[in-house]
C-alpha cells in the first residue's frame, strides 16, 4: 500500500531525512522509533504534505500513486491520515461543524454523497461513544482550552469519522498520563483493520505495549538504521538509543 | 508551490464581485452640481413642506461656508484624492407615477431586487419563510415597502423617508437632526443639505416589532452620490430589529455613498441595527469602488433602554463609519460588534464611540478587523464616561488579523473617564493566519480556500453570532468571498 524509497527530504535547505526505506501493507501496523531529531516528525509531515517539506529524491507510492505530487487535501481525500503531536487549536469553530465539514469533504474527495447534519451526528454519536468521549466537547471550538489528552482523543475520533487507508500517528502518546494512553491506544486498536494500515511514530515503547505492530524500524540521524519485529522495540526499551551508537538527548 | 501563495492564486479566480451589473431604467436626474437650487430642487421634487427645506438650506450653507473651505476631514487613516463636489449628481429617481400596490413598480426594477435575492413581493417573502420587511432604496429614492399593511395593524409605521415626512411629519420633525444634527461632520452636513430619501420606523409604546425591518439600498446610476436618511425610533418598552443591506454596480469612477442613520431609544425600548455592506470595492488594482462615509448613531435617550450595533464591512474602496451610542439614560447599554474586512487596495477607517452620560451605562465593543492584500484597516474607537456617569462600565475588544505581508492593521483606542467609579478595560490582539492551522485543516481534506474561510469566519464567530440568523449565514459567505486573493 505504502512504499517509501530512498526517500531524501530537506526543511528548509537542510537535508533531514537521508534515504528512507519503507514498505507498508495493509492491515499492517509499523511502529517509527527514534530518539528527538532522528526525523520522525519530518517523515510524518512529508508523508502528509507540508509545506517546506521538499523531496530531493526519492519516492513516496501511494496506491500506486505519486503521493509527492499531491496537495495536502488531495491524499487526505485519497485517506492519509495524520494524527498530529500537537494538535491545532482553531477558535471560534465548533468541533461538529469542523468534523462535518472534513468528513463530508472527504467523502467527496472518495467519490460518496456528502452526509446531511442527522446522519452525520449519528455516526458521530457512535463514535464519539466508543472513544468513550465527552460529546460537549465537540460543541467547544476545536481543541480550544483542551487537555492534553482530550486533544489526543479528538484525533482518534477524528480518524474514526474518516475511516482513512493509511493513518500516520505522530507521538500520539506524547503528554497523555497512563489512563489516557491506554483509551488512546484502544481506539487505535479498535480501527485495526485488514483493509487499514498504520504508521506508529513514537519516542518510547511504551505506547507499543498497547499498540503491537507488525515491524519496528528504528530511526536515527535521518536514516533507518534497524528493524525487526515487536522485540525490538522491548530491547530497546531495555538497553536505550545506544545500543545502536546513538546519543538520545531526551534520555 | 507554498500553500499561502496557492491560496492567494485560487481565491483570485473567485474575485468577481456578484453585485456588479447595471440595471436599465429610466432616469430622472437633477442638474450636476450643487447650489442651493440643487436643494431646492430635491426639496420641490419631493414636495417637502416648508420647514424641511428651511432646515436643509441651514445645512446647506452649514457645508458651503463652514465646512466645504476647510475641506473634507483629514484624520482619519484613508487616502483619496480630493472630491470635485459639482461634478456629481445629487438626485437620480427612476421615473415613475404614484403607486397604489406593489404591482405597479417597474418589472425592470423588481427583476434588479430579485436579482439580489430580495424578497420584494409579499408573497415571495411569505413562500421564502423569511419574516423581514423591506423598503427598497433604489438609488435615491425608496421603491416599495413590504408588509406596510400588517405593520400598520400594530401602530408601527415603516416606509420611506418620504412618506413619512408626508404622513407623520410631527415625528419627522421632532427626531429629524436629534441624533446627528446637521452640524455634526463634514458628510452629515451634506448629507442633511441633498438627502433624497431613506426608511423611517416608529414602533409604538410597549410593541415588540414582530418582523425584521430591513433596508436594501443600492446604488446604479453612474457619477451620482447616494445619500439616504435612516430615522429608527422605538417609544418607551418598544422593541425592533433592523436590517441594511448594500449593493453597487461595478464602475470605473468612485460614487460617494454618504448616509445618516440616527436612532433613538427612549425608556426601556431597544434598538438592535444590523449591517451587511458590501458596496463594489473597486477592481483588484484599487480603480473604482464606492466611497463609504457613513454617520450612524443612536440615542439610549430614555432609562434601561439599549441600542445594539452589528456591521459586517465587506464592501467599498473607503469606509469611513462610526456607529455610536449616546447612553443618555440611566442604566442604559450601548453595544458595538464589527468584523471589517479589507482587501486588495479597500481602506477601512471604523469603530464606533460609547458616550455614557447616565448612571450606570454599560457598554461592549467586539471588533475584528481583517486586512488583506494591500489593504488598511483601522479600528478607531471612543469611549467617554463623563462626570456624572457613575458606576459606568465598558469592555473592549478589539482583535486584528493580517494575511499577507503587505496589509495593514492599526487600533487606535481613545478612552477618555471623568468618573473614578468607572471601569473600562481594553484587550487588544494582532495576528496571523497561521500555517499550522491551514495545514491541519488541509490535511482534514478542505482546501486551501474552505481552510481559510473556516478560520476567518471562526475569528468573527462572535460578532456574525449577534446577526438575526436570516443574515447569518449571508454573511458567513460574504466573508468568504470578501478574503479573495489573501491569506499569509
Amino acid at each position: 500500500m505504502l512504499e517509501i524509497k530512498n526517500l531524501h527530504v530537506t526543511v528548509g535547505g537542510k537535508e533531514i531525512l537521508h534515504g528512507i526505506d519503507l514498505f507498508l501493507n495493509g492491515g499492517q501496523v509499523h511502529a517509527v522509533m527514534g530518539p528527538n531529531g532522528s526525523g520522525k516528525s519530518t517523515l510524518a509531515y512529508v508523508l502528509a504534505g507540508r509545506d517546506g517539506y521538499e523531496v530531493t529524491k526519492g519516492e513516496i507510492v501511494f496506491d500506486g500513486k505519486d503521493l509527492n505530487a499531491m496537495t495536502p487535501e488531495e491524499r487526505a481525500h485519497a485517506g492519509v491520515f495524520l494524527a498530529f503531536q500537537y494538535p491545532v487549536e482553531i477558535p471560534g469553530v465548533s468541533g461538529l461543524n469542523f468534523l462535518k465539514s472534513a468528513l463530508n469533504e472527504v467523502r467527496k474527495g472518495r467519490g460518496e454523497s456528502e452526509l446531511d447534519a442527522v446522519d452525520f451526528l449519528k455516526l458521530m454519536r457512535e463514535r464519539v461513544s466508543e472513544l468513550k468521549m465527552d460529546e460537549a466537547l465537540l460543541k467547544r471550538p476545536v481543541n480550544v482550552g483542551f487537555s492534553g489528552g482530550e486533544k489526543k482523543r479528538n484525533e482518534i475520533l477524528q480518524m474514526s469519522l474518516l475511516e482513512p487507508r493509511l493513518a500516520v500517528l505522530d507521538e500520539t502518546d506524547s503528554g497523555l498520563d497512563i489512563d489516557a494512553l491506554r483509551i488512546v491506544a484502544e481506539g487505535v486498536n479498535s480501527l485495526r483493520s485488514p483493509k487499514r494500515a498504520m504508521l506508529v511514530i513514537t519516542h518510547y515503547q511504551r505506547l507499543l505495549s498497547y499498540i503491537v505492530p507488525d515491524k519496528v524500524h528504528i530511526l536515527a540521524g535521518g536514516k533507518i538504521i534497524a528493524e525487526g519485529g515487536k522485540e525490538l522495540a522491548m530491547e530497546l526499551e531495555e538497553k536505550g538509543y545506544a545500543m545502536f551508537g546513538v546519543t538520545d538527548e531526551a534520555a | 508551490m507554498a500553500a499561502t501563495v496557492e491560496t492567494i492564486e485560487k481565491v483570485r479566480e473567485l474575485s468577481e464581485y456578484k453585485h456588479g451589473f447595471v440595471t436599465e431604467i429610466d432616469e430622472e436626474r437633477a442638474p450636476k452640481g450643487l447650489n442651493e437650487d440643487i436643494v431646492r430642487f430635491i426639496s420641490a421634487k419631493k414636495e417637502e413642506p416648508e420647514w424641511l427645506l428651511e432646515w436643509r438650506l441651514k445645512a446647506f450653507r452649514h457645508w458651503r461656508d463652514r465646512l466645504l473651505p476647510a475641506a473634507e476631514p483629514t484624520w482619519a487613516r484613508v487616502s483619496f484624492p480630493p472630491i470635485d463636489f459639482q461634478d456629481s449628481y445629487y438626485f437620480s429617481a427612476p421615473k415613475m407615477k404614484e403607486l397604489n400596490s406593489l404591482d405597479e413598480v417597474d418589472p425592470e426594477l423588481l427583476a434588479t431586487y430579485a436579482k439580489l435575492g430580495i424578497p420584494l413581493k409579499e408573497q415571495e417573502v411569505l413562500a421564502g419563510v423569511k419574516n423581514i420587511a423591506i423598503d427598497a432604496v433604489f438609488d435615491s429614492v425608496s421603491v416599495a415597502t413590504t408588509f406596510k399593511k400588517k405593520l400598520q395593524e400594530m401602530g408601527i409605521i415603516f416606509g420611506s423617508f418620504s412618506d413619512a415626512v408626508k404622513e407623520h411629519p410631527e415625528l419627522v420633525r421632532k427626531y429629524l437632526g436629534s441624533v446627528v444634527p446637521y452640524t455634526d461632520n463634514f458628510y452629515a452636513a451634506l448629507n442633511s443639505a441633498v438627502f433624497s430619501d431613506g426608511s423611517f420606523a416608529y414602533i409604538p409604546p410597549g410593541v415588540r416589532c414582530p418582523m425584521e425591518l430591513s433596508t436594501y439600498f443600492r446604488i446604479n446610476a453612474s457619477n451620482t452620490g447616494q445619500f439616504e436618511r435612516t430615522l429608527v425610533i422605538a417609544d418607551k418598552g418598544a422593541h425592533v430589529s433592523y436590517l441594511e443591506g448594500c449593493t453597487a454596480p461595478q464602475r470605473d469612477e468612485n460614487q460617494l455613498h454618504a448616509a445618516v442613520v440616527e436612532l433613538v431609544a427612549l425608556d426601556d425600548a431597544e434598538v438592535k441595527y444590523s449591517t451587511v455592506q458590501n458596496w463594489y470595492p473597486g477592481d483588484a488594482e484599487g480603480k473604482g469602488g464606492i466611497y463609504n462615509f457613513v454617520t450612524k448613531r443612536g440615542a439610549c435617550k430614555g432609562v434601561n433602554s439599549k441600542i445594539s450595533w452589528t456591521q459586517v464591512e465587506t464592501g467599498s474602496a473607503i469606509t469611513w463609519k462610526y456607529p455610536s451610542c449616546i447612553l443618555q439614560g440611566d442604566n442604559s447599554v450601548g453595544e458595538f460588534y464589527s468584523v471589517a474586512i479589507t482587501n486588495n487596495h479597500q481602506q477601512a477607517d471604523t469603530g464606533t464611540k460609547m458616550v455614557h452620560i447616565g448612571r450606570n451605562t454599560r457598554s461592549t465593543i467586539i471588533s475584528k478587523g481583517i486586512s488583506a492584500g494591500k489593504s488598511q484597516n483601522t479600528y478607531r474607537g471612543l469611549v467617554r464616561i463623563g462626570p456624572r456617569a457613575e458606576g459606568a462600565r465598558n469592555y473592549t475588544q478589539c482583535d486584528s488579523l493580517l494575511m499577507g505581508d503587505a496589509c495593514e492593521a492599526h487600533t487606535t483606542p481613545y478612552i477618555e473617564v471623568k468618573n473614578r467609579s468607572a471601569q473600562v478595560e481594553h484587550e487588544a490582539t494582532t495576528s496571523k493566519i497561521s500555517e499550522d492551522q491551514l495545514f491541519y485543516l488541509r490535511q482534514r481534506g478542505l482546501d486551501a480556500e474552505d481552510a481559510v474561510s473556516m478560520i476567518v469566519n471562526g475569528f468573527c464567530k462572535q460578532v456574525l453570532q449577534e446577526l438575526p440568523m436570516e443574515f447569518a449565514v449571508e454573511a458567513q459567505k460574504l466573508v468568504a468571498i470578501s478574503l479573495e486573493g489573501s491569506v499569509g
